[in-house]
């Protein structure tokens, strides 16, 4: 491969355009968690300790949510953002702040519905020594999301390994524009269809790089949970 | 001290209290009072309602049909009774922490908790054991550790849902001393167990339970010296009781 040499040493070089890249990409996919968290843990959590009609259903959607194609989610966000569109007015379309939405939204049902399913678990099993013991609502809410902080930091974790690799919805929403827009994925995609293999390649080893060691810090982060907390 | 309410929760009455899951009638208009003074003891076969019996009194379910009332009044929340669980859960802390956060809920002064724990943790037999993770604990240390958390609210009332069960000759005899010492306290034991020598031991009054009915309800010693139910000579003779 022609392109190998030169890649690694835009990586070692820490190659101003390629950091600028890096950096905005990195931006972007922890902001979009960020959101989503906000709006996807009271979800979970709700979801998880409280029983209402058509609350299989929501779990059922929320799970199928998880699937959603980045594609449509893009589509339907620059349908939002376009000049024409409900929230066009704001003038988000082809910004940064477009592409943190539209990961966001496909974030947020990982993180609703893995928190769901981890604050149930425990839940279940705490139910009746939290009520023997008097405890409200919200400290229910917080003794469940403290003591399941490290299964929860793993599912911000997912939500964060997808963001990060989405390449559907930012190229759509974003534009993939040089030094604004321009994420890992997306320079990827135009650089290999441009033929320029060193840049592209690069930020592949980075991107790669990076979803190693998200996992590795979420794989430790369980076993620390695992040792101090049992 | 803890803040207590003016009132207490006892006697714990229930008047033809039943609980019945779907058609399945788990609790049969059982009429019963749980009052100050010496333990009460619920006996019986398994699945004879004595765990509904215990949850019911604690106050985590409602009767059906039929009423309970502590201290004369109807849905008192559990601040002044504390439960052992016949299978306890174990927050995922320490041991130390379990205890701390029992206090934390029932609104004990910070500054008292720490030596409170160690007192604790040190009359069940778990001395040493405050940091260790309580989910890594034994079966029969989490028992015991339970016993302390509950121990750890102040309770008037102290529901023990068969504690000795799963425990070893030497930490069964442990659990009966601290029940004594917390009887000689003035705290309430309602407990549950399927041992003959520990209600014996324990108890100051009987109640037997069989198929969700409360079979017969007297002092020990009237229990066991002249059992007046065709069912209670038959416990009290050792018979299986199915
Ligand atoms: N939520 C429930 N739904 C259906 N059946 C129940 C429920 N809770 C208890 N039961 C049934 O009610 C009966 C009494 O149960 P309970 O746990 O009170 O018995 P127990 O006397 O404590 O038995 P053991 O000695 O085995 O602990 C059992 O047959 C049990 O299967
Ligand atoms: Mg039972």
């Amino acid at each position: 491969m022609p392109g190998d040499a030169s890649a690694l040493q835009l990586v070692l070089s820490a190659d101003p355009a390629l950091m600028g890249i890096v950096w905005l990409s990195l931006g972007v996919s922890l902001a979009a968690v960020g959101l989503a968290t906000i709006v996807g843990l009271p979800i979970g959590a709700l979801l998880a300790l409280t029983r209402f009609p058509g609350r299989n259903a929501c779990i059922v959607v929320l799970n199928a949510l998880m699937g959603l194609p980045p594609v449509v989610v893009g589509l339907a966000v620059y349908l939002l953002l376009s000049r024409s569109g409900p929230l066009g007015s704001w003038g988000l379309l082809f910004t940064p702040k477009a592409m943190v939405i539209a990961q966001a939204i496909l974030v947020t049902p990982i993180i609703a519905a893995l928190a769901r399913q981890t604050l149930e678990d425990l839940w279940v099993e705490y139910r009746d020594e939290l009520a023997a013991m008097n405890v409200g609502p919200v400290g229910r809410i917080s003794t469940l999301i403290w003591d399941a902080r490290f299964s929860l930091v793993t599912a911000l974790l997912a939500g964060f390994g997808r963001a990060a690799a989405e390449v559907g919805a930012v190229i759509i929403v974003g534009g993939n524009i040089d030094g604004f827009t321009r994420t890992m994925t997306t320079a990827i995609a135009l650089e290999t269809s441009k033929g320029d293999l060193p840049l592209a390649i690069g930020l592949g080893i980075v991107l790669i790089a990076i979803v190693v060691a998200v996992n590795a810090l979420a794989w430790g982060v369980r076993r620390t949970g695992e040792r101090f907390a049992g | 001290m803890a803040v207590r309410a003016p009132s207490s929760d006892l006697p714990i009455a229930l008047e033809n209290a039943s609980v019945s899951v779907g058609a399945l009638t788990i609790l049969d208009r059982i009429s019963l009072a749980f009052s100050p003074g010496t333990p009460t003891v619920l006996i019986g076969p398994n699945g004879s309602g004595k765990t509904t019996l215990i949850r019911l009194a604690m106050g985590l379910i409602e009767p059906t049909s039929g009423r309970i009332t502590f201290g004369g009044r109807e849905r008192v929340p559990p601040l002044r009774r504390a439960i052992v669980f016949q299978r306890p859960a174990m927050l995922r802390r320490s041991a130390a922490a379990n205890i701390a956060y029992a206090m934390a809920a029932a609104g004990i002064d910070r500054a008292r908790r720490p030596g409170r724990i160690e007192e604790l943790l040190a009359l069940v037999g778990l001395t040493g054991f405050g940091e260790r993770p309580a989910r890594r604990l034994s079966g029969g240390e989490q028992q015991r550790l339970a016993l302390a958390r509950a121990l750890a609210r102040d309770p008037e009332v102290l529901f023990l849902d068969e504690p000795t069960a799963s425990l070893d000759p030497a930490a069964t005899k442990a659990v009966e001393d601290v029940v004594q010492a917390v009887v000689a306290r003035g705290i309430k034991v309602v407990m549950s167990t399927h041992d003959l020598g520990e209600a014996r031991r324990l108890a100051g009054d009987i109640v037997l339970m069989h198929r969700g009915r409360v079979i017969e309800s007297t002092t020990a010693a009237e229990f066991f010296s002249t059992p007046k139910t065709q069912e209670a000579r038959r416990f009290v003779a050792g018979e299986l009781l199915v």
